[in-house]
């Protein structure tokens, strides 16, 4: 009695959580322009109208560009910090983790407004890099967790035993501890286009005029009407953000596998 | 030309002295060992020598050239950790290839190496497998193999058998020496273990608290201990306050309550200067428990009664009271070994004592 009222429960919770998210892949097929049921049939013609709208196409590029860029600087940046924090007796190590890892919960409003305030004060006005600059922030402290926690379990022995053969400290370094470290580099990149693409509320407050990315044209869309060329865009970035981590994932385990570790 | 030589070494960390002055010649071509406890130095010691450490003072020179300010991976050394310390992301060839990669080899010469490696360890035929298909024993074999190809300097050894078990431990220590002697290179071998120390050095420097305790052959150090420590350290030994009556010309007369007059070779109490306190140092093994009145033929007896006894299969440990002495005994047992409470004769040999100064440190 008990365990079937817990997975009636649970089952509802599910739906709750997911059915919006079905439906509004189901209605990106839908043929009929008005999102309601029953749907009158199958169509891709919404996807045909997103490929044809250029603000959309344009804001597609941006966020594709900048999630690229924010996960290569933060990951190089992710890795950097790691190594100085686990391999190096630096003074002040825990406070600056703890500083590195801040920007995952200060609430991303504050941090969108002061960052705009102090980049105002420098008299910098909002620009790509400053959005690309926003991003790298707080993507970078779930890069460096990711590749901290990988770095803490290759043990400093087998880069003693590379540099004991005669390679150099850097040489060590790209044959060695990043070789190792790959997993967790891919899985900290992941993360951190991922959260890039997805983000709207620092987006929206660093972007300069004119440059718009997925989720702020989604925004500025939805403002006028509920067209159903965003269900299409929807279905797009739930297959970008969930398949793109799961096939992440997939490879990291595949690599881990195959080094044997 | 000494292949190590270490002059006046210092090594601090903050406040804490982890090596004193200490100053070591390693002969080329030697099997040398840092023998001691936890915490004695032994490993920070072995980790100037490689460069993974600096030492705070003093100087370190291999084959006659200093390297202080030379890192480690411009010295040519090989080194083999306890946990073997393999490139998990390479293969078994890759792995003994790598310190060869970093030098002007030719690319069928390292080939021809890399098996020459290989057959040395008598494991030919894995160089296609990853580490972690390979047993603990394999896995220090190809560690072994990977710092012997590039023909090291000196192999620096730092407790590579103590991941193994028993059984393994004991064969590797046999073909790690072999291995050494066939291919003739400086080794030096840091333990904790004894037995290893023992059966694999031409020669052993025991270490404790930072400070060398004594340098020499696996045999004078067993017999002829130069301090306490040691004593207490290698092998089981019975440590008795005794009086040297008399210091003469080859012989030392030890006087202890309760036995005979014992006249040791000068040679086994050599820091005895005169007359006073000193300590009598003798081995559990030398010590043989017989019935009582056995015939001692040229041995000092004495009475003693069996108290506990630690029975080993082959042989068995007896603590027994000889007076107000507690000492121990390891025999190998006969027919049955004697049991606690027999009143027994407890025999020895003078030329098996040896004596030490009494030390005024704790």
């Amino acid at each position: 009695m008990g365990w079937r009222l817990i997975r009636i429960y649970t089952i509802l919770v599910y739906l709750f959580m997911f059915l919006p998210i079905a439906v509004v892949v189901l209605l990106s097929f839908n043929a009929n322009q008005f999102g309601s049921f029953p749907m009158t049939g199958l169509s891709t013609r919404w996807f045909e109208v997103l490929w044809n709208n250029d603000a959309i196409m344009r804001a597609f590029r941006t966020s594709i560009v900048l999630g690229l860029m924010t996960a290569a600087i933060s990951t190089v940046l992710g890795v950097l910090a790691s190594l100085a924090l686990v391999r190096y007796r630096i003074p002040g190590r825990n406070l600056i983790t703890t500083l590195l890892i801040a920007p995952i919960l200060v609430p991303e409003v504050v941090l969108a407004v002061s960052l705009l305030l102090f980049l105002n004060f420098l008299n910098f006005g909002k620009s790509f890099t400053l959005l690309l600059a926003g991003h790298v922030i707080f993507t970078l402290p779930f890069v460096i967790l990711v590749v901290q926690a990988r770095l803490v379990s290759i043990k400093r022995d087998v880069e003693e035993a590379a540099l004991s053969l005669g390679a150099s400290p850097r040489q060590t370094f790209f044959a060695i501890t990043l070789p190792l470290l790959m997993p967790a580099v891919a899985a900290g990149g992941l993360f951190a286009f991922t959260i890039s693409f997805d983000d709207i509320t620092g987006t929206l407050f660093w972007k300069p005029g004119g440059i718009e990315t997925v989720p702020t044209q989604i925004f500025s869309m939805l403002r006028n009407s509920i067209s159903p060329e965003i269900n299409a865009l929807g279905t797009v970035m739930i297959v970008l953000t969930v398949g793109l981590p799961l096939i992440g994932a997939a490879i990291a385990r595949k690599l881990a596998t195959r080094s044997g570790l | 030309m000494s292949a190590v030589s270490l002059s006046q070494i210092v090594k601090r960390f903050g406040d804490y002295t982890a090596v004193h002055q200490m100053s070591l010649e390693i002969e080329e071509g030697s099997f040398v060992t840092l023998l001691g406890p936890s915490g004695c130095g032994k490993t920070t010691t072995l980790r100037m020598i490689a460069g993974l450490l600096d030492p705070t003072q003093g100087d370190i020179t291999i084959k006659g050239r200093r390297v202080n300010d030379v890192p480690i991976h411009k010295r040519n050394l090989g080194l083999v950790f306890q946990n073997y310390a393999l490139f998990p992301h390479k293969t078994v060839a890759e792995n003994v290839a790598f310190g060869l990669n970093y030098r002007d080899v030719a690319k069928d010469e390292v080939k021809r190496r890399v098996a020459a490696a290989l057959e040395l360890v008598q494991l030919p035929e894995l160089g296609a497998r990853y580490p972690k298909e390979l047993s603990g024993g394999q896995q220090q074999r190809i560690a072994l193999a990977r710092a012997i190809v590039i023909e090291p300097d000196v192999l620096l050894l730092d407790e590579p058998l103590s991941a193994l078990d028993a059984n393994l431990r004991e064969d590797m220590r046999v073909e790690l020496k072999r291995i050494q002697q066939s291919i003739g290179v400086t080794t030096v071998f840091v333990t904790h273990d004894q037995t290893e120390a023992l059966a694999m050095s031409d020669q052993i420097i025991v270490m404790s608290e930072g400070r060398v305790e004594q340098v020499g052959a696996p045999e004078d150090v067993y017999n002829t201990p130069a301090t306490e420590f040691v004593a207490r350290f290698l092998g089981a030994s019975n440590l008795l306050d005794a009086r040297c009556t008399e210091s003469a010309p080859g012989r030392v007369l030890l006087d202890l309550p309760g036995f005979p007059r014992i006249d040791i070779p000068k040679e086994r109490a050599p820091r005895v200067s005169g007359p006073g306190p000193v300590r009598l140092v003798i081995r559990a093994e030398k010590l043989h428990l017989k019935a009582p009145g056995s015939p001692a033929e040229g041995m000092l007896s004495v009475d003693a009664v069996v108290g506990n006894v630690d029975y080993q299969g082959q042989s068995a440990r007896y603590f027994v009271r000889v007076g107000d002495h507690q000492m121990q005994a390891v025999n190998m047992i006969e027919d049955h070994p004697f049991a606690e409470g027999e009143r027994v004769t407890l025999q020895f040999r003078a030329k098996d004592c040896a004596a030490l100064p009494v030390e005024s440190r704790p």
